[in-house]
């Protein structure tokens, strides 16, 4: 008994009055809410792509930096909300919510399927196998160049930049709208992620990671545990693109590509994997990075592979998780 | 054209893309074999092969089978340097960790890529071939240089073989294969062993992209088909093997000519991607070790 | 005297590694509430006989029942469910984990398994976690990452992790290898009390903790029973002595 009383007083079990993880994340969110505020127009736009960027690296961290599984092929849930909204409000004239429902479900429907097929894989056998799947969506959105216009895109006009919530109608094509529902997808990302990782499931998720043949001998049905993570990682992603193709009105084949998948793997790797916050840093500042680069030339992607480089030899546990190492120990 | 030497003209066109094939997925398998990585990097290697075959050949003047000699001696020599430079700030620092390999080389293949776009440009520039004659068959005429392609790439393979299974260098290597901490307790230089299996690796898939430069011309983006072929071939035709590389290079680099024609190429791609994902999940004992039970 | 229920039982129970019969051929039964220790040379199947019981070897042939129902197909984990739980030869612990989340992982599978409602009870968890911990005497590293305890305590925590299971088999392979011998005495106390509501099937070398603390013995050789019985009889029995005790 008073073991148990002690640990609850050392705050082993995380829960209080005083919640300082769950205030840091609440505070680090309201800066990002008021930063609209002190920025210009053009911050408020991209911010708000940052933001649903960052969005995306939240939820391939819940898969990469909790469950410990690397996947290559992420770009292909990314592209499902993408096209999943997309083809929804230029095919089947679907409003603004339904579209993006329909990304969503995509991405769920999806990362189900690829999971139930890819999870019999593990380590480089699975990188390889996300990889190649990705591949083969990148290319049917080549195929189905009909209804996807290949590489030139689908650009979103006219009535899907309108959208009526709560009884109020919002301009899409206003940047302080846009900034604010980029704000609110994170938000709501990143408050689920926190509950995630603290939540008994999340303790499994890094079980998993830990020691998978364990965390199978304390009773743990370890393929249904990763498919679990793989599907809120993915359809996370999904949301992601969703709001993509709907805040910024484009859908192309290129953000199915291979370096779509890249991305978010170097946004995780830089702001710290398995930690909560870390993708959200970790693609502000990589998205700054490659828009410097690229205002000066036109091969700013050797910022991405000089990066990806640094990290894996010399900094493997990025910023945040450094952090955790050396000072706040408690960070989620 | 009737069938018959119209499937003749596609059996000779599959045999060019496979001979350099199977000496590009060789160094993909080699490297894989020894070092148990996968060098997500192998398809830059082949076009910074092809890239600066152009290079050495422009700066040569004269005729072009001198330009096309320096650069088939030359590219494959500084690709391989510039591997052993990878391999001994990258890979050997962390220790040739599988997954940390592929993510490192993949931010190899973006600084290659890159790199090659911002001294070389985005243009395609072709190599002149260093011969120049037809063969004539009595229904078609064909490029008397990709025989020698053909011809060129079957030495080479025969040469790898011979110093694999033939040679002190080869058994060494095969020694390391087959158990690296045994081989290092009977004094043989693992470390050194791996950076000159990885210039193989890389050198076989520059020479293959000097041998296809006078037909395909060199692009900083050319990189990609290979690797995702050369996966397909390691896949199928298992690892270590060179018999087996041949066979599925010939295999592959036939069928994906038939393939091309009947149906579109991306279609074609599309199956060669889902049967390189359906193999890895479907192999009990994948090349990439264990599944879960 | 109440009756004797069977826990456990193999018939022709067999597994093969290419040639070599690990486990051959082996019908066993364990009661409900007993003390069981397997002894044997190194390779006689001790281990593999045990990883086939809880699921982390599939058989070539033969059946396991436990608790009267065929588990023999069973993945490890149901088997955790119903009752199976096995502390590793090779300690396998979560090292970056602290201590407490290593039971808690542990604790929270039981609870879950229990049915403890749709809310999970943190403050449940944390008492039990605190009651394993306190029953092996690590409830003063909690806060420790795994990985930096001793030898002799990773062991510990290993049994801790089985205990928190709340199993009704708890299968123990070599846990006293590597403890001291205050650790051990210890240890054969901490058994006994777990004996009040588990059964064990023990698997030893330290033929003084097998003597203490088992009611019965089961004597392994090539994969196959060589023998069974009694501290004393097993003491007594000459196969026993030529194939093992070395006497």
């Amino acid at each position: 008994m008073s073991a148990g009383d002690t640990m609850a007083a050392h705050g082993a079990t995380r829960r209080g009055l005083f919640d300082k993880a769950l205030l840091l994340h609440l505070a680090v969110l309201a800066v990002l809410f008021g930063l609209q505020f002190v920025i210009g127009e053009y911050q408020h736009l991209s911010l708000a792509r940052v933001m649903v960027l960052a969005t995306y690296a939240v939820g391939y961290n819940i898969l990469f930096g909790y469950t410990g599984l690397l996947s290559l092929g992420h770009a292909m849930f990314f592209a499902a909300g993408l096209y999943g909204a997309g083809i929804g409000a230029s095919q089947f004239g679907l409003g603004v919510q339904e579209s993006f429902i329909a990304g969503v479900f995509s991405g769920l429907v999806l990362s189900t399927v690829i999971g139930l097929i890819a999870l019999r894989t593990t380590g480089v056998a699975f990188m390889i196998v996300t990889m190649m799947f990705a591949q083969a969506c990148y290319l049917l959105t080549l195929y189905f160049g009909e209804y996807t216009r290949g590489d030139e895109g689908i650009v979103l006009k006219g009535d899907i930049r309108q959208m009526v919530m709560f009884g109020y109608p919002f301009d899409l094509t206003s940047p302080v709208v846009r900034y604010n529902i980029a704000f609110g997808l994170l938000a709501v990302c990143v408050l689920i992620c926190l509950a995630l990782v603290r939540s008994p499931t999340g303790r499994v998720l890094v079980a998993i990671r830990e020691n998978e043949e364990r965390a199978g001998m304390l009773g743990y049905d370890t393929f249904r545990t990763k498919l679990f993570a793989l599907v809120v990682s993915g359809t996370m992603s999904a949301a992601a693109g969703a709001a993509y193709a709907l805040l910024f009105a484009y859908v192309g084949a290129s953000f199915a590509s291979i370096q779509y998948s890249i991305l978010p793997l170097l946004w995780v790797l830089l702001g710290g994997i398995g930690t909560v916050l870390g993708p959200v840093v970790g693609t502000l500042l990589m998205f700054y990075l490659v828009d410097y680069a690229s205002e000066y030339t036109s091969a700013y992607m050797l910022v991405v592979g000089v990066a990806l480089l640094i990290l894996v030899v010399w900094f493997p546990k990025g910023l945040l998780g450094t952090l955790r190492e050396r000072v706040i120990a408690w960070l989620p | 054209m009737d069938f018959g030497p119209y499937l003749f003209l596609a059996v000779l066109e599959g045999t060019v893309t496979a001979a350099v094939l199977a000496l590009t997925a060789l160094g993909l398998s080699l490297v894989f074999g020894v070092m148990r990585i996968v060098n997500v990097a192998h398809g830059e290697f082949f076009m910074l092969g092809a890239v600066l075959a152009w290079w050495f050949s422009s700066m040569v003047s004269g005729s072009p089978a001198i330009g096309f000699l320096v650069a088939i001696v030359m590219a494959p020599l500084v690709v391989g340097a510039i591997a052993v430079l990878c391999e001994r700030t990258v890979l050997k620092r962390i220790n040739y960790d599988p997954e940390a390999t592929i993510v490192a080389t993949i931010g190899i293949l973006y600084i290659i890529q890159q790199l090659a776009l911002t001294f070389y440009g985005a243009d395609a520039r072709p190599v002149q071939a260093p011969v120049n004659f037809r063969v004539v068959f009595p229904w078609f005429g064909y490029s008397g240089y990709k025989l020698v392609v053909i011809a060129a790439s079957a030495v080479l393979l025969l040469a790898t073989w011979f110093v694999l299974t033939r040679t002190r260098f080869g058994l060494i290597m095969r020694a390391t294969q087959f158990d690296s901490e045994t081989a290092q307790a009977f004094a043989i230089p693992v470390d050194r062993v791996y950076a000159v299996v990885f210039a193989i690796g890389a050198m076989l898939a520059a020479t293959a992209a000097v041998l296809i430069v006078p037909i395909q011309q060199a692009h900083y983006l050319m990189g990609g088909d290979p690797l995702l072929l050369s996966f397909i071939v390691v896949i199928i035709g298992g690892l270590g093997s060179i018999f087996g590389t041949v066979v599925a290079a010939i295999i592959i680099g036939i069928s994906d000519g038939v393939i091309s024609v009947f149906f579109t190429p991306t279609l074609a791609k599309i199956l060669a991607t889902l049967l390189v994902a359906l193999v890895l999940v479907l192999r009990p004992q994948g090349l990439f070790g264990k599944t879960p039970r | 005297m109440a009756a004797v229920t069977t826990l456990l039982t193999t018939e022709g129970l067999s597994r093969y590694f290419g040639g070599l019969r690990a486990v051959d051929d082996v019908s066993f039964s364990l009661q409900e509430g007993e003390i069981r220790a397997i002894i044997g040379p190194n390779g006689a199947g001790k281990t593999t006989f045990v990883s086939l019981i809880c699921g982390r070897v599939l058989p070539t042939s033969g059946r396991i029942a436990f608790g009267g129902r065929e588990i023999s197909g069973l993945p490890a984990f149901k088997r955790v469910g119903l009752g199976i739980a096995y502390t590793f030869q090779i300690t396998s612990i979560f090292s970056n984990l602290t201590v407490f989340d290593n039971v808690a992982l542990a604790v929270q599978n039981a609870m879950r398994r229990n049915g403890s409602g749709v809310r999970f009870d943190e403050r449940e968890m944390t008492r039990r976690v605190g009651d394993a911990l306190d029953r092996v005497g690590l409830s003063e590293r909690f806060d420790t990452k795994a990985g930096t305890l001793s030898y002799g305590h990773q062991r510990l925590l290993e049994v801790a992790m089985g205990l928190a299971l709340k199993p009704k088999l708890l299968i123990l392979d070599e846990p006293t290898q590597g403890l001291s011998d205050a650790e051990i005495a210890g240890f054969c106390d901490l058994v006994r009390d777990i004996a009040r509501d588990a059964t064990v099937l023990l698997i030893e070398h330290n033929m003084d903790v097998v003597m203490d603390l088992a009611g019965r013995i089961t004597v392994m050789n090539n994969g196959a029973i060589l023998s069974e019985g009694t501290p004393d009889e097993i003491r007594a029995d000459e196969a026993v002595q030529r194939a093992y005790l070395g006497t």
